[in-house]
């Protein structure tokens, strides 16, 4: 006993004594079981049915991920900011108009002149810059738009150039305007 | 003669042996086969499986040598496919970027997996996901059945009422020059899934590969329908939700530029 332990013979051995008995059971096991499965599995369908499949199935399709996934490029990310821009400068335009209809006598220059200047220069900066950036840019990017339009910088090439003119014009007038 | 043969056979047999000896088994002069170090990169490719659809998508993970795998990001699919997991789903065909079935976002960007090179920097995951924004039959599969639709729709085919009388129609070699930057176009959709416009009007706007098509019929010297084609992208919603974006040029791996198309149809529909 010691010895065949020893070997690792046990498990096999102790095998070998119940073999023929065990293994008939598991053919038949086996067997049976493949019997049942295959009859389970299969199923008659008409040839409508297949649309009737696809159409269930197409109402669990997952819509893939596009903007978390897709690379950040001066492309998109830019246009992205152009519209960003575009709806801020609206809606400080439509916000201060209304508000002037609203009450005409707290909205106008003078008042908003006279609280500008009460305000320290750190928030005077700050403010300026928040106005300066999105307004810069809308602008120029607005010109590119326009050249664009009339066929001009039509390459992947050109519209990478154009950007980075963008950029750069935008950060110097930006820095122009808040120390102005 | 019976004492002696065995002893010259010998030494026949022996010189036969110095000689292979000579010729062929000396190794130092054979090439060794070269032992390529074990280069294991991860891919983690985006799953979905129609038939456990309560299950979210997930990115699973899958590492592979690359020195036993071939150059592009197709060969890796391959490989994963065939020596890991066959469940792996995948559209794939020519392996040579003229059939535009491997089209996926590989590292960010929309491109055919068989053009694309796997990236040799090891430190870096590569991840791997079908075309952005599109419904998803499984894995790596979009539902492209809009986008076909869609290209159907501008009636991608020569309408003339006029054929010539004998033979073909001819065409200038200035006219046909016009036509070359468009007809390469093999459909992957690349560059309409990459558009953000296309992102969030795909059941109206038509996308930047089908309208550079609606622009190779209209620049067709031989179609005379092109008043009708430009009348059917007059609208809001059909061409004029390109914003001059640029990411289908960007991302074509044909190297073709729709967004350049999509600016002549404007300038000729603003001349007319």
């Amino acid at each position: 006993m010691l010895s065949t332990r020893a070997l690792g013979l046990t498990p096999s051995l102790r095998q070998a004594a119940f073999s023929s008995a065990r293994n008939h059971a598991l053919k038949n096991a086996i067997r049976s079981s493949i019997i049942v499965r295959r009859s389970v599995q299969t199923q008659s369908l008409k040839p409508e049915d297949g649309t009737t499949i696809l159409n269930k199935q197409r109402l669990q399709r997952p819509s893939s991920p596009h903007f978390t996934i897709y690379q950040p490029q001066l492309t998109w990310i830019g246009s992205i900011f152009n519209r960003v821009t575009g709806v801020a400068l609206s809606v400080l335009l439509y916000g201060f108009s209304l508000a002037y209809l609203v009450a005409p006598g707290s909205f106008d220059s003078t008042h908003v002149i006279e609280f500008v200047g009460g305000l320290p220069d750190a928030v005077k900066y700050a403010g300026k810059f928040i106005l300066a950036l999105p307004f810069t840019f809308h602008s120029f990017n607005g010109i590119r738009h326009l050249l664009w339009d009339s066929g001009k910088f039509l390459t992947v090439k050109g519209a990478y150039s154009s950007g980075y003119a963008v950029l750069g014009a935008t950060a110097l007038s930006t820095l122009y305007l808040m120390f102005q | 003669m019976s004492v002696l043969s065995p002893a010259i056979r010998r030494l026949a047999r022996a010189s036969i042996a110095d000689a292979r000896a000579f010729t062929t088994s000396s190794s130092r002069l054979q090439a060794e086969p070269l032992q390529k170090p074990v280069m294991n990169k991860e891919f983690k490719i985006y799953r979905w499986n129609p038939d456990e659809p309560a299950k979210k998508p997930t990115l699973q993970s899958y590492t592979i040598d690359l020195n036993q795998t071939g150059p592009m990001v197709l060969d890796a699919l391959i490989k994963i496919k065939n020596e890991i997991d066959p469940t792996l789903t995948f559209r794939r065909s020519c392996r040579e970027g003229i059939c535009g079935s491997c089209a996926m976002n590989i590292n960010g960007q929309n491109t055919l997996a068989c053009l694309c090179r796997i990236d040799r920097d090891t430190s870096k995951d590569s991840k791997i996901y079908p075309l952005p924004h599109m419904y998803i039959v499984k894995d790596l599969v979009p539902d492209l059945t809009q986008f076909y639709k869609q290209y159907k729709s501008i009636q991608p085919y020569l309408q003339n009422d006029n054929p010539p009388e004998k033979g073909e129609f001819l065409q200038s070699q200035e006219d046909r020059r016009k036509l070359d930057g468009l007809y390469e176009c093999i459909l992957c959709a690349c560059c309409s899934t990459s558009c953000p416009s296309y992102w969030w009007n795909q059941d109206e706007y038509l996308g930047p590969a089908t309208l550079m098509q609606a622009y190779r019929w209209i620049a067709d010297s031989r179609d005379s329908n092109g008043a009708k084609r430009k009348e059917y992208l007059q609208n809001e919603m059909s061409m004029y939700r390109c914003h001059t974006i640029f990411n289908c040029a960007r991302t074509c791996p044909k190297g073709l530029n729709p967004a350049a198309a999509i600016a002549k149809i404007k300038l000729e529909l603003a001349a007319d």
